[in-house]
């Protein structure tokens, strides 16, 4: 499926949420989504599911509009943070009534992952954990096989074998399924090397959309004398640097072709740590 | 085998290493199959999509053969192909460094050498 995201603005009251963004989703692929708390992820992520209008531009799934619109919504499925579900539902009317919406449900893989993470099928609701909670959340959203599926922060208060099996089961549904998968999380180092393709928000901007080896082989560090390392990153992108006595370390975004002639050290940089230094503001930068 | 992956490199370079590597060490040998980039994706919790990226240009270098419904094979020459690409690339990434670190301590051309006489010894 194609997603896309031409102009978009969304303002609540005086505080803009998102501003004038464009860009394109397409394929079967997973998507990191990545910015700070207040960046727009979720508010973007409301406006593919249907659940909000934007307030200006639009955004099309296959060039039709999402919101009130059943043909599309029964292909997206959105999984928040919190507030996915009816307190009062037992386990099992919740997957009820998402067989009934999606018509890829997948009630076999229900079923397992429900086992696995040890659920009763009878609970409500409201009588669980914050992780079994979470655990749902990841059930119904893996179960719905929706061909676009979206996780926002899935799992408050899951521990972290439970993450793992959640990553492993992630994959092995992609791998005999594929879809487009859109994963928005603080956890970048956990998931990281599940991502095809990242994208950043900041401050309701989109500043970098990229292939995620691409990324990888673009941010690195290099550390030498200060004047080698200001000679050269003279011409190139630079993220962020340091100094100790007369070693400097710089952060840059592009290529490190000439770094090894001019006696640098080069190392690459984690994706995790590309993102704390691309969505740092001003005032914590100094 | 690395049993984890580095987020700061490539991920499909990190496959065709571990590939490479393990073709090196003998530990796949000529005509035997290479796990699945299913295999690689659960192993190492990577996109299979960025595993297949990596086991295909080890295709296209001619390392690996793909059967199709079969799996990935390793070919007949893919070691020898590999040893003589890792020639190639010893002088700039072991006795470059080698040699730069050697000078920053003063040790001399000779006293290197009677160093690896000895290792062999």
């Amino acid at each position: 499926m194609r997603i896309e995201v031409k102009d978009v603005s969304k303002r609540y009251g005086k505080k803009t949420a998102l501003k004038h963004v464009t860009f394109t989703l397409e394929g079967p692929k997973i998507y990191g989504l990545l910015g700070r708390n207040g960046a727009g992820k979720t508010t973007f992520m409301d406006i593919l599911a249907g659940h909000r209008l934007a307030t200006s531009g639009e955004i099309t799934i296959d060039g039709k509009k999402p919101f009130d619109n059943r043909e599309i919504l029964k292909n997206i499925c959105l999984i928040k943070e919190a507030d996915n579900f009816h307190e009062n539902m037992r386990i099992k009317h919740i997957y009820k009534s998402y067989a009934y919406f999606y018509p890829n449900w997948d009630q076999p893989l229900a079923d397992r992952l429900t086992e696995m993470y040890g659920l009763n099928k009878n609970a409500r609701f409201k009588t669980l954990s914050k992780g079994m909670a979470s655990a749902v959340g990841i059930i119904v959203g893996l179960a719905s096989k929706a061909p676009i599926t979206i996780f926002d922060e899935p799992y408050i208060g899951l521990d972290a074998n439970a993450r793992k099996q959640f990553y492993d089961i992630l994959v092995e549904e992609y791998e005999k399924e594929k879809r487009m998968i859109i994963f928005s999380t603080h956890l970048i180092d956990e998931v990281s090397l599940l991502f095809e393709e990242i994208l950043i928000l900041k401050e309701g901007e989109l500043i970098l959309q990229e292939d995620a080896d691409q990324l990888r082989s673009k941010s690195f560090s290099v550390t030498g004398s200060v004047d080698e390392v200001e000679k050269f990153i003279a011409n190139k992108q630079v993220i962020n640097k340091k100094k100790l006595a007369n070693m400097m370390t710089a952060y840059v975004y592009g290529s490190p072709d000439e770094a090894a002639e001019r006696k640098l050290r080069v190392e690459g940089m984690p994706i995790q740590d590309l993102i704390i230094y691309l969505t740092e503001t001003e005032k914590e930068a100094n | 085998m690395k049993g984890q992956l580095d987020d700061s490199k490539p991920i499909y370079l990190q496959i065709k290493e571990i590939i490479e590597d393990s073709i090196i060490n003998d530990q796949i040998k000529a005509g035997e199959r290479v796990p699945s980039t299913n295999e690689l994706a659960k192993f190492y919790n990577i996109n299979p999509a960025t595993a297949r990226q990596g086991m295909n240009e080890l295709v296209q270098e001619n390392i690996l053969v793909k059967k199709r419904g079969v799996g990935m094979f390793v070919t007949e020459h893919a070691k020898q192909i590999l040893v003589e690409n890792r020639k190639k690339l010893f002088y700039e990434t072991y006795i470059v460094p080698l040699i730069e670190e050697a000078k920053k301590l003063n040790i001399s051309k000779k006293q290197l050498i009677e160093m690896l006489e000895k290792e062999e010894a």
